[in-house]
This record gives C-alpha cells, structure tokens and sequence, in this order.
C-alpha cells in the first residue's frame, strides 16, 4: 500500500489528497482478506461521510444490501454500523433508506448476525416518524412476518413491539393478528422466537388486549407440543403476570404455570426452578403463600437432579422474598425439612448449589434457629465428601459470621479448611487460597496465627507453581488485614529464612514473596530486612535466581529511599548487569534503566 | 405381475425404469470413490453423496424439462467439496479415516442449504449457497488488477453488484470436534431444529447447531470395565415430530427409545424393543446377525424400521414385545452364514428406507440387488442395479434366487451371487417414486415410469 499511497502522492497536483485514504477504505471493502473487510467495515461512517448522504442512500446502501454473502463477523459488524447510521443518510427524514440492508441481515443463517440487524432495526425504528413507521417500517416487519423462511419470521418476532404504539389501531390489529399467526407457525424455531417476545409484546400492549390475545397465545404456548417452546412460555409468564390486576392471576395465568411447575419434561421444570424469585415477585404475597411454596418444595424434591440444583440455588432468594408475616412459619414448616434432605442429595451439583445460598438463610432466621436448625447443616456440609461442596460453604462464611459468630463453626472448619489445603487437586487447594483472607478477617488474628498460618506457609513450598504463585498474592492480601508489625513478626522471618533453600524453586519464591509483601510492609521493613537478603542472593549459583534477583530490585525500588538506591542498589545492579548469563544482564540493564540509575 | 409394486394410495403398480448413473464406468475401483452414504434433502431437489475419500458430491434435480414429459427432471452435479481430510491422533496414535459415514440435511432455514458430514470423529456443519452477482469497481485499480494512475483518480467511486454466471459454493460453518471416543455411526437433527444427535460404539452426544465447544452426553452404556463389554450402539436417529424422543439400536438386536423429557441423561430407556428369539433358529452365527445395522422412523412417526443381517423389521412404536411386520431381505443367505463370517461379509451394515407416504420400505442385498417391500400388499420384489440395464426408461426386471432344488428359467443360483458387489446404502426421495441406489463406486438413479 506503501508505493501505491507513494504514487498517488506524487501525482499530486490535482487530485485531492483527502480522498485517497477513502478510495482504499471503500476498496478493502471487498478485499481478499477478511480483516480489511471488517477493518473498512468498522470505518463505515468515515466512508459514507466522505461519500455525502445522497451517494451514501444511492450507492453505498445498495452496495451494502447485497454483501450478505460475506463471512459473519463482517455482517455482524455491518449490522451494527447500520443502527447508527441515520445521520449519516440525511438524517430521520431518510432513515427509510436503511431498511432493506438490515432486511436482507434480518434474513441470514446465523443468529448473531439476525439478532444484531433486529437490534439495529429496533434502534432506528425510533427515528421513524409516525408516517414513515407506517409506509416503511410496518411493511417491512409483515414481509419479514410472512417470508418464505423460519430465519425472517424469527427476525419478525423481535420488531412487532416496537412499532406497536405508535401506529393506528388499524395497523395495531394487523401487527396483534401478525403476532398471533407467528405463535402457531408450524417451525419450531418461530414458536420459540414468539414465545421469547410474548413477554415483551404483552407489555405495550393494551390491557384488554392482554386478556383476550395474550393469554390464549401464552396458553397455546405453554402447551406446545415441543418442550423447547413450552420452557419458553415460562418467562413471558412471568412478565405477563406483572401486567394484570393481582384478582386476573388466579384465572388468568396461574392454572398454566401450575402446569408447567409440574411439565412432564423437566427442562421446562428446570425453567420454572430457574425463574422462581422472577414469578414470586410477579405473583405477590398471596399467591406466593397459597401456590409457590408447594411448589416450590415439589421442585426441590424433583426427581431430575438439574431441577433440584435449580431451585436449590433460589433457596435464599425465595425465602427472603417470602410475605414477613408468615416468613418464618414457612421457612421452619415447608422449606426447611427439603432442605434438609439436599443436604445429603445423591448428586454433588445439588449440594453445591445448595452449599453457595444455604448460609444465607442464617440471617433470615435469626441466632437461635440458626444455631438449632442451620448449623447441624453447615456442618454436615463441611464435612461433604466432595470439594466444591465444601468451598461453597467456606466461601460464604461471612453470612453466618454475622449472625452467631464464627466460633460455633471453628471446630468443624479447621478440619474441613486442612482437609482442602491438602487436597490431591492443585485446583480445589487454588481455591481455598482465594478464601483465606476472607477466612483470616472473620476468624480473627490470634486463631488465625495458631491454626493457619502454617498452611500458609507450606502452601509457599507447594510443588505446582500456581499455588505458590497465589500463596504469595495470599501473603499479600493478610498483610493488608493484620498490618505490617504482624508481618515482620509471623511471615517475613519465614519467607526470608527460604532464601537459604537447597531448592532453588523454594529460593525464587522468597523473591516473589518480597515482590509481593515489599509495597504492604512499607520502606523500613523492605530496607532493613528484606534488602540484604535480596542482595545475598544476587550471588546465587543460578542464573534464575539471579535474574530474579534484578527483577525483584525493579519491582522493589519504588519502596526505598534514594540514598539507598544509589548507594546499595546501583552497584549490586552494575555487577548484575556484567554477568556472564545474558538473561541476568537483560534484566539487570532493564531494572537499571526503569529506576533511572544508569 | 411379478415386479408390480403399490406406491401408496396410488393405486397403480410402480414399473421402476433406469435414469441415470453416476460414477466411473471402469471396473477397477478406486478406494477413495466407494461410496459410503447416500441422501435426499427434505425437499428431494437435492441428493447428496459421501464417500471414503473425504468427498460429499451433491446432485440438484433439474426444472422438469417441457419437450420431453415422459422424461422426468435428471439429478446433475450441483456441487462438491472436500468435506474430511485424512487426520492422525497423535496421543493415541490413530489414523483417522476421512471417510464420510453420515450425511443429514437441516430443514432449510434460508436461501442456502445445510448439511452435517461426519467420519469418524468430527461433525461438520457446511452451508451449500448459490451466488449470482459479483461486486465490480475499485478505485485504485482496474478490474484486472493494473494500478490505475492516480492523478486520474478525482472522485470516489462504490462498487457496484452485477450479474455473473451462477456459482456454488460450500463452505464449512461449524466443526462440532472432539465429541467422540469411539466411532460415530450416526447423526440425527432433532426436529426442534436446533439440536442433533451424534451415536458412536458406546455413548450418543447431544449438540447445538450453533455451539462447537461443548456437547451433552445423554446416553452411555461403556461398562466400568471394558472386558465386561457386551453390546455396542449401532445407530440412533431423532424421532421426525417429537422433539424428546429418540431411539437407538444395539448390536443385541435390541431398540431402545429414549424420552429426554424424563431426565437429563438418558441412561434409562422408556422403551425397550425386542423380539424374543426363535430357539429353532439358533446357531453360532445367531447374535452377529441379530446386530441391528440401522433404524429409521417413518415419516408419520408411528413406526420405526430395523434392518439386521437377513431381515426388516417395522415395529410399531406403541408394541414393544414384537415387531408388527417381518420381512426376510435374503433368507436364502441363512446356508451360507459359515463362508460369509469367513469372509467378513456377515458384517456388512446394510441400511434400509421408507418410502414417501410409508407404504413400502427398500433395503439393499448382495449381487447389486436391492429389495423392494410393499407392506399394504405385503409383496416383494428383487431388483438389480446394473450397467446391463442402463438404457434410458429402461424397465428393471425382476430377480430371483434359486434358493435349493432345481433352478429355474430366469432363476439365479445362491452359489454365482457375487458377494463383492453389494448395496449398502439407500435413498427415497421425500415424495416422489425417485430413489438413488449405491452400488460400490456408482450411484444408480431409478424412478417410476410414466406412461
């Protein structure tokens, strides 16, 4: 492009120099290479701004209505370019004019690229005056309504609510028969795209067209022949409930979602399971009381382990929402006793769904439920053969901590702590590391010094290096919590004292020990007792440590006072710099140049 | 009469004539041209063929031709690509075939078409999609390349699409890879239409059409220890309107029907086919040819079909103790077990189709035969795809088989079938009596004849 760009420029004298950068963006518009194309793609605005808006509405867009040919990534961001292009055309006057690019994108095979020209029609349909909504935009949502292919009529489904208001009543009882003819279309995949915007639909539509249209379609829905559709219906339940008077629900939409609590398919269950906190606050308090919470307990006695996982992890969030009234009586009578029986599930993802919301009842039912009723659970939990279990419980700790203290768990915890400090699974010990700084914080600094601080430091020496790695971040973090005179007096003898380490893997983590704990434990504890330990190892035998040792002064320099870097780092940096290993002197000359001492 | 065959409700005996075939004509056969699957499209416009080179050839019916009524539109060649390569798995050290064992067409969705390929180990997704215009003008070059001088250059130009000669291109979409441990002898679109199956020796993947990376295991029946392994999956197929239920066939001779609805994995079957065996025909040779070798329902759903080594069976899918209707595909090949277990023949995985209202079912046999079986006239016949009979709208004769005694006029000798030339793979078009027949390297393309 170079010489080309070169012979452009010294043809110089009457063409216009400000167009060559655009002749080349509307040239790689249809290049080989798939990157310029997305690269011109994405600069569609500077071309058609070069362009003018009338060459824009008369050739670009023709142009661009017929490149639905090109790689999906290319239309997805053509797509998205054509929702903000009004101005660009002249302004809503014209925004017509985008429409039968984004039909033809409305129409391709791959859903991201049909879901972005939907969006982007949705966009521009705003900029539509009354009139041309009418002429343009509602034409082109019936063509796409009555096209020969599923991808055009699921387009269709996404656009009838955003014309809706704002056309006549005639129109509005076109788009309601349109709609109503996609909810029984003989594919599949139209009925689940209609069944996904019955929700949406509902809601700008007029109150007495959501009784007599919307319901029958939401029932017609929700008792189609294909599960992948009725598990759909679920959530346009859920939002049409919000649109009635609370005395329409019980005829209305609750005999269907009655139904599909108990669908003979547990996808549409697991639905219903997933959805549960959004139905509870549509149905209200009444409802709730009378058909949730049995339905709720059938759910969590599913026979499909999916389902049961499912609702498990809305236990928290359905008890909370729960009328204060009566919430209690509920929890203790109805939910409770299911609960219980999670605990030991057979299957290990219930009980760890279970395990990430069960500590969360604690505040809801005060100290002494939780002590009587909660606590042989978490215990039992603590003791769950499988980790995550495990994990989920620790991690959320803090719940319970609030409530009763945490000196009730303690006893199980250490053993359950340990136990997963020294699983067999680098992963599971990664993750129990991320805990411990929240552990330290709750378990508090004295209990934390006698039973964990060990496992911290032995976690330093662990074979895999990214627990070593996230040890050390560890140190960091309780440093942060418990302060630096805490440091200087349990971990930083014992970080420096690896510095003597046969294991030159074990001498390095002292290193990256300092480069984490440097910043936290301040100038004073870094220059009197870390620093000569870094400058001992600058000797070592291996190239790695050494290296490491330039590194770590880099890293560390910030902290120390200038005299000490000129006086004490320089020279041990120069000497590093002339070592005979070439990554050593890299490193060295690089440690000297970013702390300016050259 | 012999050769008549009812189509249906149509009422009229079916006369198949010849009408078209594709392949070499040569006798030495390349391995790369065997071919390995044969299918019609939902529409019939389209038929398409694997082989074990990797290949996927597909055949568009050509617009019914005015002048010549009595000759119905011809398949010609439409497109093909390259769909597999020769791959090698290098942590375990095996070769993988390229060979195309499925091919399944999507409902069509837009103006393109979709099929998934799959060998041994990998699905693929390809877009079949025609192209008619080009797009023409640069600003910096001509159309052939040549730099223009740029001092020329005054004024921005788009380009703009022209018509060109049509062009169709197939381009892969999806690679659903790594799904497999074993062999994958099936691959079934659900029709929620955006699912599929895929069955290998011991457990059926579910997938979405659109997500690569991730499958759902709904079936499994590898044993904790594999020398306990007693039975393997032979094919599995979606049921054509409800979108939970599936079956899949063992190498016990059993069908297993599976409702996706009652659990996530489907390790229990709702239903479970078989038919008890007769103990008067037992022998050595009784479970290798009991091995179910392919299933398919019938388009209204009501029943399914099995093909195993000498029979056809339908069964209906509401009787679980006995199929309803037993066809015997070539039971004069019972005598003969002992020297086609010696020379593997016993094997062999014949497929078998349902024509387009359900009312007669072809299966392919040895000698290039290929057996027709009405089930409302419960009558059969024997046909053969042959370069003998290749004239146009030639009518296919009858075959016959001397079972034993003495052979008669016309009649073929159980021992002078060539066991080398056998049709494995069969396809009905969707509506029309068309159907396309396998034979090792040529596709035979037979249909109704019209008076």
């Amino acid at each position: 492009r170079t010489k080309q760009s070169l012979a452009f420029k010294m043809a110089g004298a009457d063409s216009d120099d400000s167009l060559y950068p655009i002749a080349v963006l509307i040239d790689e518009l249809r290049n080989e290479d798939v990157q310029l194309r997305l690269n011109s793609i994405k600069k569609l605005s500077t071309i058609a701004l070069a362009l003018g808006v009338e060459r824009t509405r008369t050739e670009l867009l023709p142009f661009l209505t017929d490149t639905i040919y090109d790689e999906d990534e290319v239309l997805l961001a053509l797509a998205e370019q054509l929702g903000n292009f009004t101005m660009l055309v002249g302004g809503p006057e014209y925004v017509h004019c985008l429409l039968p690019p984004l039909e033809s994108l409305a129409t391709v095979e791959e859903t991201v690229v049909r879901d972005k020209a939907v969006e982007s029609l949705r966009k521009i349909s705003h900029e539509h005056s009354p009139v041309d909504l009418e002429v343009h935009f509602e034409p082109l949502v019936k063509r796409l309504a009555s096209g020969d292919w599923f991808t055009s009529r699921t387009s269709a489904c996404g656009l009838f609510s955003v014309c809706y208001p704002r056309v006549s009543s005639t129109v509005k009882a076109e788009i309601r028969q349109h709609f109503r003819t996609l909810c029984s279309d003989d594919t599949p995949m139209v009925r689940r795209a209609a069944a996904s915007k019955l929700g949406e639909f509902a809601k700008v539509l007029e109150l007495e067209y959501v009784k007599s249209d919307i319901i029958s379609l939401f029932t017609a829905l929700a008792s189609d022949e294909q599960d992948s559709v009725r598990l759909l219906a679920v959530e346009a339940g859920v939002s049409i409930a919000t649109l009635l008077p609370q005395e329409d629900l019980e005829a209305l939409v609750m005999p269907t979602l009655r139904q599909a609590a108990e669908d003979k398919s547990w996808r549409v269950r697991y639905m219903v399971a997933d959805k549960f906190s959004d139905l509870q606050k549509a149905v209200g308090p009444e409802i709730t009381k009378n058909d949730l919470v049995p339905a709720f307990q059938n759910l969590l006695k599913d026979c499909e382990a999916e389902v049961r996982a499912a609702a498990a992890n809305k236990v928290k969030e359905f008890c909370e929402n729960l009328p204060e009234d009566s919430r209690e009586t509920i929890i203790m009578t109805h939910i409770l006793p299911c609960v219980k029986e999670l605990v030991s599930d057979t299957n290990q993802h219930v009980k760890s769904a279970l395990a990430s919301v069960i500590m969360g009842l604690s505040t809801i039912l005060g100290k002494d439920n939780t002590i009587e009723h909660l606590l042989p659970l978490f215990l039992a939990q603590l003791k769950d053969e499988c980790p995550e279990v495990r994990l989920n419980i620790i991690s959320n700790l803090d719940c319970v901590n609030e409530v009763i203290g945490i000196r009730q768990l303690s006893q199980s915890l250490l053993p359950a702590i340990v136990e997963l400090a020294e699983d067999a699974k680098w992963r599971v010990r990664l993750a129990i590391i991320e805990y411990m700084p929240l552990l330290a914080g709750q378990l508090g600094v004295e209990f934390f010094d006698e039973k964990l601080n060990s496992l911290c430091m032995a976690w330093l020496v662990d074979h895999v290096y990214a627990i070593r790695e996230a040890a050390t971040c560890n140190l960091m973090k309780l440093v942060e919590k418990f302060g630096a005179e805490w440091a200087q007096n349990t971990i930083v003898p014992k970080v420096l004292g690896m510095a003597n380490d046969p294991n030159y893997l074990h001498r390095m983590t002292t290193l990256f020990c300092i480069n984490a704990l440097s910043e936290v434990c301040g100038q004073e504890i870094t220059t009197k007792h870390m620093l000569p330990v870094v400058f001992k190892m600058s000797n070592d035998q291996v190239a790695n440590v050494r290296f490491n040792v330039a590194k770590s002064l880099q890293k560390i320099g910030p902290v120390l006072d200038s005299n000490c870097l000129q006086t004490e780092v320089k020279p041990v940096l120069e000497k590093l710099a002339s070592d005979q290993d070439i990554d050593v002197k890299y490193f060295a000359q690089e440690a000297i140049s970013v702390l300016s001492l050259a | 009469m012999c050769g008549g065959l009812r189509a249906g409700g149509g009422g009229n005996d079916v006369q198949w004539c010849f009408s078209q075939v594709k392949g070499a004509i040569d006798d030495d056969v390349a391995e790369a041209d065997i071919i390995s699957t044969v299918e019609f499209n939902h529409s019939g416009e389209l038929l398409a063929t694997g082989d074990k080179g990797g290949r996927v050839v597909i055949f568009q019916q050509e617009t019914e031709n005015k002048s010549q009524p009595q000759c119905r539109s011809e398949y010609n060649v439409y497109s093909t690509f390259q769909s597999h390569e020769p791959e090698f798995d290098y942590l375990k050290s095996l070769e993988i075939e390229e060979k195309i064992n499925k091919i399944r067409w999507l409902p069509q969705k837009n103006a393109a078409q979709f099929l998934l390929s799959t060998n041994d180990k990998t699905i693929k997704l390809w877009k079949i999609s025609e192209r008619d215009k080009r797009p023409e003008g640069y600003n910096l070059k001509e159309e052939d390349g040549r730099y223009r001088d740029a001092a020329t250059i005054t004024t921005l130009r788009v380009p703009v699409f022209r018509p060109m000669d049509l062009m169709v291109e197939a381009s892969p979409r999806r690679v659903f890879a790594n799904g497999h441990t074993y062999h994958i002898n099936s691959i079934s679109v659900n029709s929620d239409n955006e699912t599929y199956l895929s069955a290998d020796d011991l457990r059926i993947n579910l997938w979405h059409l659109e997500i690569t990376d991730r499958s759902f295991n709904v079936v499994d029946i590898k044993p904790a220890n594999m020398e306990e392994l007693t039975e393997v999956i032979t094919a599995a197929e979606f049921h054509p309107h409800q979108c939970n239920t599936f079956v899949y066939s063992s190498s016990k001779g059993t069908i297993r029907l599976c409702d996706m609805r009652a659990s996530a994995l489907c390790d229990k079957h709702s239903k479970l086919f078989e038919e008890p065996e007769d103990p008067s025909n037992r022998s050595f040779f009784s479970e290798i040819i009991s091995s179910i070798s392919d299933v398919k329902f019938s388009h209204n759903g009501r029943y399914m079909m099995t093909r195993d080594y000498l029979s056809v069976k339908i069964w209906d899918l509401n009787m679980e103790n006995r199929p309803v209707e037993t066809y015997q595909v070539h039971e004069y090949l019972r005598s003969k077990l002992c020297s086609l277990y010696e020379n593997d023949c016993i094997f062999d995985k014949f497929e078998c189709c349902w024509n387009g209202n359900d009312s007669v079912v072809m299966t392919g046999s040895y000698n290039n035969f290929f057996r027709m079986l009405d089930r409302s006239q419960r009558r059969d016949v024997t046909l053969e795809a042959s370069r003998e009979s290749c004239k146009p709208r030639q009518v296919l004769k009858p075959r016959r088989v001397c079972a034993g005694g003495k052979r008669k006029k016309d009649e073929i000798s159980v021992d002078s079938l060539d066991f080398n030339k056998k049709i494995l793979h069969t396809a009905w078009h969707p509506q029309e009596n068309i159907i396309a027949v396998a034979t090792t390297n040529n596709l035979y393309i037979f249909q109704e004849k019209v008076n």
